[in-house]
């Protein structure tokens, strides 16, 4: 008989303690975002396709085309096109491609590269029509974002 | 003066008692709906309906709009009573209005039997529920109709016997003279007990959540409405609206003196503010209710029924003849 009235006690007040939590809860602030109208700063961790980071001194990349992240990266997504060309020391860069259909963000391309020329981007909006729109030069999108 | 000596004002009575009481129904579901969506969306701490109109205000016309426009499938093997249910479920929205007071003169129809009038139409509600649950011919429907009649016999005897005190204090069953009654203190002072176990067995009444096993969706997809889409699904989900309304208006009138509060020029027809605010406040609670609680288990429904509220409210019945007789 104490058990049945202690029951209906300890129930009863576990039921408000409830539902003053929901209570509190409905007048705090919303904490969802309402994104395509809304947005919010990206961590500097985040991990968009890697991009050449432009130099500031110089006023671009810093890459030698040592081909390094191209020999290392293994999904083999990246093909580095570079020409000697007279009186220029070292090779020209023609092309950087990244094959971003292959990549896993891996992020050893940036780590190998010898002159930091490489960073991840702060990408995140990647919705297309096909894939040929994922297979960046990524020497043009630098040169893009001027 | 020409309209009324062509037609008797009677008619012209119950035609507009009719367009006010089926516009007010899809009105209150619209406000409800929209009211419901907003509330779990606080307390989840998320804006809740956002896109349609500002604020999202206009999102329930849309879901509307967008259920008159689907076909209503009917499965090739449910019953031939698949396509009444629904609007079995629909009909008692019609009738319970008769009795509501909703001021002193905004009302249909004083039945002097008015409360037991208003329990017997809303119990046809349960009836839907089994018919459709029946004649879809699928395990998650039928599923969703046994356990609303069960749940629905055991809750209506504390329901009714809570009602009963409340019956034997005002020495009435008019809805107008229940009211009445409560001049000096409303009932929910004199009979608090009542008052919560009324409520409590509302919400299994109406299958609102801490109590919705008849359409718990991790277990029967959808129960008894599983089978039923477009304009059918509406109707049950209009029906269970309306019948939300009705247990806060039942308790509103019975608990919370109807229609009186501070005075307003036009008394007689004003009261209908003070009769909504606190229908809506019953309603706030219950929607607040139902996204705090889990789901109860079937046993723990019935026991809560059977060992709780039954002993209590016929404690609480005795304690009151005893009184009153006094």
């Amino acid at each position: 008989m104490k058990e049945y009235f202690l029951l209906l006690f300890t129930g009863a007040k576990s039921l408000l303690t409830g539902m003053g939590v929901t209570l509190r809860q409905m007048f705090q602030p919303i904490v969802t975002v309402q994104y395509p109208r809304e947005r919010i700063a990206i961590t500097p961790n985040f991990r968009g396709h890697t991009e050449l980071v432009r130099d500031q001194e110089t006023g671009t990349h810093r890459c030698i085309s040592c081909k390094i992240c191209q020999m290392d990266c293994p999904s083999s997504c990246i093909t580095v096109n570079s020409e000697k060309r007279e009186g220029v020391k070292g090779l020209v860069l023609l092309s950087y491609r990244l094959d971003f259909t292959k990549c896993s963000l891996c992020g050893i391309c940036v780590e190998v590269c010898p002159t930091s020329a490489l960073g991840f981007s702060g990408e995140y909006e990647l919705a297309g029509f096909e894939s040929s729109e994922f297979r960046y030069d990524l020497l043009k999108v630098m040169e893009g974002r001027e | 003066m020409h309209v009324t000596r062509t037609l008797p004002p009677e008619l012209i009575r119950i035609v507009i008692s009719v367009v006010v009481v089926v516009c007010f129904t899809f009105l209150n579901v619209l406000l409800l709906g929209y009211a419901e969506r907003k509330i779990s969306g606080r307390i989840m701490r998320r804006p809740g309906p956002m896109e349609v109109g500002p604020q999202g205000i206009f999102q329930l016309l849309v879901d509307g709009v967008k259920l008159v426009a689907k076909q209503f499938i009917v499965p090739s093997e449910a019953g031939t009573l698949f396509r009444i249910a629904p609007l079995l479920a629909f009909m008692p929205v019609g009738l319970s209005f008769i009795v509501i007071p909703f001021s002193n003169r905004l009302q249909v129809r004083d039945l002097d039997t008015g409360l037991v009038f208003m329990l017997a139409v809303m119990s046809l509600n349960t009836f839907a529920i089994l018919v459709a649950g029946w004649t879809s011919n699928s395990k998650y429907s039928l599923f969703g109709a046994i356990r609303s009649v069960a749940q629905s016999v055991a809750y209506e005897i504390p329901m009714l016997l809570s009602l009963l005190s409340v019956v034997l204090t005002a020495n009435t069953l008019s809805m107008r003279g229940i009211v009445l009654a409560q001049s000096p203190v409303w009932y929910v002072v004199v009979q608090p007990v009542a008052f919560l176990i009324y409520f409590v067995a509302g919400l299994a009444e109406t299958n609102r959540a801490p109590f919705d096993l008849p359409e718990a969706e991790s277990e029967l997809t959808a129960g008894f409405h599983t089978e039923y889409s477009g304009m059918g699904f509406s109707m049950f989900f209009l029906a269970e609206y309306t019948n939300m309304f009705f247990v806060c208006s039942l308790g509103v009138v019975l608990f919370f003196g109807g229609w009186s509060g501070p005075q307003l020029p036009y008394m007689d027809y004003t009261g209908i503010i003070w009769f909504s605010l606190k229908v809506y406040f019953l309603l706030f609670i219950m929607i607040w209710i139902r996204w705090t609680f889990p789901r109860v288990r079937f046993d723990q429904l019935l026991n809560f029924c059977w060992m709780y509220l039954i002993p209590f409210s016929l404690v609480n019945l005795m304690l009151t003849a005893v009184v009153v007789k006094l």
